[in-house]
């Protein structure tokens, strides 16, 4: 075991899987020598050589293409965007295309693709790097969207990633690369996609989270704990699909929930949540479900960050009123 | 001073041609070194082609077939380019490019399958390089600098080739996957075929570029423009372009050519943005009729020869509609199975659903 922050974790993911599979080929904007603009892909390229960690020319459309190309050769491409706000320029390449590749071929190709991008807020970056658009990914059948919120689940879930034979997205919350450690083996293992996990059990209300958010409402739980109220945590890990049969589970138990998301309210993957948990759990509700999420605008410029982005705060007022209904 | 450079680029991009709209060879130098049969095979190719778009445009109007994009006109632009190809080669087709998946393996009955929308037409056999025709415009194109690379980090003697239209050399990914196929030395072919019209927009408000081919430089790779009704020059310039492919120097082709019938067949109408002298002017380059008069001089083709062509192409067209009807229809479920090699727990559930509504 060593201590690991989640992008040490995430680096020794592909180090791990660029051992395991020759196929394996990690490559985007200042991957190689530079080793990607968070150090994500630190060393790989002296370790693995120039054709399998490489850079690519300053063209994300283009880099889509190349994933694509490359892996109905074969291979099994990593392909980072170097910021989720980039994925514009590739929305084609990534959902018109890599998503659709298996049933377009009638299953034929699968495109054993993953695509890394850093996304979320808290780090004062310009415009147009920080946004959650998961939900736009997470719409888009074909492909999975996975959200990792600690180094345990960051290497394994990529690891995940990287075998899986469909394309899987890949999000990496920038405010977690280096927030905290934790034990990470140093061997390799998996965390299936497709699997929530419940952070903190309790037995008064889920709060349902992704992301950085997991943390929020750890810190949210905290609270309520002090004044009484037992609150559940799941992490959702895996945002598209998403783990209806742990949430419905907990909901029965707690007959009330609230979901957080940093995304804006008309964005994100609450609401697929909330109108999931009214088919299957009503009967189980004591409260209508409630939601934390930031407010439907633009992602803010930097200074209005800390106004803009949900924190603990809202999720204990947002608890609360489930727990008062 | 600019325009004087662009004009020096220009000036290097003179069509290249080998047979007049006469037959008549006027660049023997640039003859390519094919056999009497090869030439027949060609010729064979054109012919059989033509008969399949007529019968297709004739299906479609009799709701037999789905989308189709009509290629006559296009014949020695397609098979010209695609004669250069060795079998292991990879197609990444525009949705009008179907005759060069099918000459590439593809079985007839499964392009009218894709033409009706049924998933069986996507699945391609085994030792087929072709992805299927991509409808987004310039998608494919990116695709190619991959598949490209893919064949060249694998070793292999083989190029990847793609074509679109003189519109899709308007789109930003045409650039990027000329650019990324050239920074990567990777064999990559890139064919526009300029048939003069995107939809119903003339090449010349698409770019004030005076050729698609010049748009090479930029990205650093050859480019050449080519007579794209002269089959004996689209041959000639794609097996050099595959050559140089494989030392690492990929090619853009621009083919000008034309199409003489609409856009597709759901609903385009020419008339409306073309007139009839400009058709009448392209149909007397018709790539048919210059390659036979060209191999009737040589007594290597006569009437018997293209009514052999024509009959066996309908007996053809006849065999592979009756196999399209006979494959069994595609159900909501079979759709489902195929989205991901293990079904998530949201498609789980509405496969269960579903073959529940489909036993009833």
């Amino acid at each position: 075991m060593a201590q690991m922050t989640m992008i040490q974790a995430i680096t020794d993911a592909m180090r791990t899987e660029l051992k395991n599979d020759e196929n394996v080929l990690v490559y985007g904007e200042d991957v190689g020598q530079n080793g990607g603009v968070f150090r994500a892909t630190e060393g790989l390229q002296d370790e693995f050589g120039e054709e399998r960690v490489f850079d690519t020319p300053l063209a994300e459309s283009g880099i889509g293409g190349l994933t694509l190309g490359l892996a109905v050769t074969g291979f099994r491409p990593v392909m980072e965007i170097q910021f989720f706000g980039f994925v514009f320029e590739t929305m084609d390449e990534v959902v018109g295309q890599i998503a659709r590749l298996r049933y377009r071929t009638g299953g034929k190709y699968g495109a054993p693709v993953t695509i890394r991008t850093p996304y979320g807020g808290g780090v004062k970056t310009p415009e147009l790097h920080a946004d959650s658009l998961e939900g736009i990914i997470a719409q888009s059948p074909g492909i999975s969207v996975v959200i990792p919120s600690t180094p345990y689940d960051a290497k394994g879930l990529l690891i995940s990633a990287i075998r899986s034979n469909d394309p899987v997205f890949y999000l990496e919350h920038m405010k977690l690369y280096r927030s905290f450690r934790e034990e990470v083996p140093e061997e390799e293992y998996t965390v299936e996609i497709g699997k929530a996990d419940v952070k903190r059990e309790g037995k008064d209300v889920t709060l349902i989270a992704y992301g950085a958010m997991v943390h929020t409402c750890l810190k949210a739980a905290d609270q309520l704990a002090e004044e009484g109220y037992e609150a559940e945590v799941i992490d959702l890990r895996t945002v598209s699909p998403i783990d209806m049969d742990t949430i419905v589970e907990s909901v029965k138990k707690t007959n009330r929930a609230v979901m957080v998301q940093e995304a804006q309210r008309q964005a994100g993957v609450g609401s697929n949540v909330m109108a999931d948990l009214n088919e299957r759990a009503i009967l189980h509700l004591e409260a209508p479900v409630l939601r934390v999420a930031a407010p439907d605008t633009v992602f803010p410029f930097a200074a209005a960050e800390d106004v803009w982005l949900p924190n603990e705060n809202d999720v204990i007022e947002k608890a609360k009123a489930v727990l008062n209904f | 001073m600019a325009t004087k450079t662009i004009e020096q680029v220009e000036s290097h991009f003179e069509m290249f041609q080998i047979l007049n709209e006469n037959g008549e060879v006027v660049n023997k130098d640039a003859m390519p070194d094919l056999s009497d049969e090869q030439l027949q095979e060609i010729m064979h190719r054109m012919v059989y082609t033509r008969i399949w778009d007529q019968r297709a445009i004739s299906l479609n109007r009799q709701g037999r077939l789905g989308f189709y994009a009509p290629v006559a006109g296009q014949e020695a632009s397609m098979i010209g380019s695609h004669y250069a190809l060795e079998k292991e080669d990879w197609i990444l087709p525009g949705y009008r490019d179907v005759p060069q998946v099918v000459w590439h393996g593809l079985p007839l009955y499964q392009a009218f399958l894709y033409s009706r929308g049924h998933f069986h037409g996507g699945q391609i056999p085994e030792g087929v390089n072709i992805l299927p025709p991509q409808i987004i415009i310039g998608a494919q194109i990116v695709q190619a600098a991959g598949v490209a690379l893919g064949l060249k980090r694998r070793h292999k003697d083989n190029v990847a080739i793609t074509y679109t239209g003189d519109g899709g050399a308007s789109q930003g990914d045409f650039y990027e996957g000329m650019n990324f196929a050239g920074a990567y030395e990777a064999p990559a072919i890139f064919v526009v075929q300029n048939n003069q019209f995107a939809i119903s927009v003339p090449v010349e408000e698409q770019s004030a570029a005076k050729t698609i081919a010049q748009k090479a430089v930029a990205a650093g790779i050859h480019g050449v423009q080519v007579d794209g009704m002269d089959i004996l020059a689209m041959y000639s310039v794609t097996e050099t372009a595959r050559k140089n492919a494989l030392n690492g120097e990929p090619t853009l082709i621009e083919s000008v050519c034309y199409r003489y019938g609409p856009h597709t067949m759901a609903g385009d109408d020419p008339t409306r943005y073309r007139t009839e002298e400009l058709d009448n002017e392209w149909e007397k380059k018709d790539p048919l009729i210059r390659f036979r008069k060209f191999l009737e001089d040589k007594d290597l083709w006569n009437e018997e020869k293209e009514n052999e062509v024509v009959d066996q192409a309908k007996a053809d067209i006849k065999e592979a509609i009756k196999q399209a009807d006979d494959t069994p229809k595609q159900k909501a479920s079979d759709l489902i199975e195929i989205m991901y090699e293990k079904l998530p727990q949201n498609l789980q559930e509405q496969l269960e659903e579903y073959r529940e509504k489909e036993s009833k």
